[in-house]
């Protein structure tokens, strides 16, 4: 690792896919605190992301490309920066809404008339499904030896 | 004639049968491939947020974040994952066995059980036999997307920062291979640390904003959900997986069929010959 490095190594990765992989040599994100250029070089940082492009300038062609990320976190160490990207806007109260729509969901679908498991029938259950399934296969052996 | 036709009959309707499991059999390949492609999409992503959170934490050892310390466990969340359809043979069955028994374990130990439900099947298995449910969802399709996960995670998450689960455990299926889907139960909370960590350089971190605690919470937030978000993916391509077996069963158990009745019927066929041979020829004697 040395100073006259002109790249960096940049990873845009979110949790569904890989969004690049390569060489920079200049990198501009949104951050939450407002727009960084980040150089070869850069001094360690950690921030998270606003949704907003993210320019990446390769070092071949000289051309932009952009990307665009709905929020994130932003890793920055001298020569590799990580972008760990959100697949989704995420706010404190969109976060809370979708928690609570998952939590009145349980409530209405699944008004159970007991809190506590009902061990003993749910294994009956459980092993007369599985019996089913051993039988018909047994059956399936039985037959084809025939 | 009438046993033969309808012997023929039988015959016609297995064969429509066996043409739609065949097309699921082969339907199951094709979308199995595609979400282990989806899989392996998903892998960075886990592995680089770990890196970040082991830098971050290594950065500030004095601060010990709610997620990554143990603590007693009187209360235990579990997160069950399954499919929303069935005629995938005995993949939610067993994994259901599967849990149940850990989660028996647990209340052995006098552990209080919260639940959170992935899936049709787990909601209707529950429903049925009881337990303390949080969060639930279902219908999340072949191709979910973290957005879906969201709600559940943060319910559990929640859970745990208020105390009223002290670890969480994630039981799905794991994909070893198309013939072979195991059951599995892993420890979500408390976050327990990868041993195989290189101790890499310190980096003096510059914070923005300058809360490493915020940063670092959101960060670990984040890493539970891609981990939920895995198994969740995981569990569709053993599901795709187990119904292709199960399919590739049932097209074979109707070609056997098809043969045997075949069989008969070309019994029945020559017998109806026979006899009406045997009746034309005693007709002529008679004569």
């Amino acid at each position: 690792m040395t100073a006259t490095r002109v790249t960096l190594r940049l990873d845009i990765v979110s949790a569904e896919e890989a969004i690049f992989s390569g060489e920079a040599e200049m990198v501009f994100v949104t951050g939450a605190m407002g727009e960084l250029g980040i150089a070869p070089g850069h001094a360690p940082l950690v921030t998270a992301l606003k949704s907003g492009n993210i320019r990446v300038i390769s070092p071949e062609t000289k051309k932009e490309e952009v990307f665009y990320v709905k929020g994130g976190m932003l890793e920055v160490q001298p020569f590799v920066v990580t972008v760990l990207a959100d697949t989704v806007v995420r706010a404190h109260d969109i976060d809370e809404a979708a928690a609570l729509e998952a939590k009145a969901r349980a409530e209405q679908a699944l008004a159970t008339k007991s809190t506590e498991i009902d061990f003993a029938k749910a294994s009956a259950e459980l092993a007369e499904a599985i019996a089913q399934i051993r039988a018909v296969q047994k059956m399936k052996a039985k037959y084809t030896n025939k | 004639m009438a046993v033969a036709k309808e012997i023929r009959a039988k015959i016609h309707s297995i064969k429509n049968t066996q043409k739609i499991t065949r097309a699921m059999e082969m339907v199951a390949a094709s979308k199995m491939r595609k979400v282990q492609d989806r899989m392996q999409r998903a892998k960075p992503y886990a592995h680089k947020i770990l890196q970040v959170i082991g830098h971050l934490a290594k950065g500030h050892p004095e601060y010990r974040h709610p997620y990554l310390q143990e603590r007693e466990i009187k209360r235990v969340g579990f997160i069950v994952v399954t499919t929303d359809r069935g005629l995938c043979g005995g993949l939610n069955s067993n994994l259901l066995k599967y849990s149940l028994q850990q989660i028996k374990k647990w209340k052995d130990q006098g552990a209080e059980i919260n639940l959170c439900l992935v899936g049709t099947k787990a909601e209707s298995f529950f429903k049925r036999i009881g337990g303390r449910i949080l969060a639930h969802a279902t219908h999340l399709g072949d191709a979910p997307k973290l957005a879906d996960l969201i709600g559940v995670v943060k319910v559990m998450l929640t859970a745990y920062m208020d105390k009223q689960i002290d670890a969480l455990f994630l039981c799905s299926n794991e994909f070893v291979n198309t013939m072979k889907q195991e059951p599995v139960v892993q420890q979500m909370l408390p976050i327990v640390p990868s041993t195989n960590e290189k101790l890499e350089h310190y980096w003096d971190y510059i914070y923005e904003p300058d809360n490493a605690r915020e940063l670092l919470d959101q960060l670990l937030s984040r890493y539970i959900e891609s981990q939920v978000y895995r198994g969740v993916i995981e569990n569709i391509a053993c599901e795709q997986a187990a119904r292709m077996v199960a399919m590739k069963n049932a097209t074979d158990n109707a070609t056997e069929l098809i043969n045997d009745l075949q069989l008969i019927y070309h019994k029945a066929r020559q017998a109806a010959i026979t006899r009406e041979l045997n009746e034309i020829v005693a007709g002529a004697a008679v004569v």
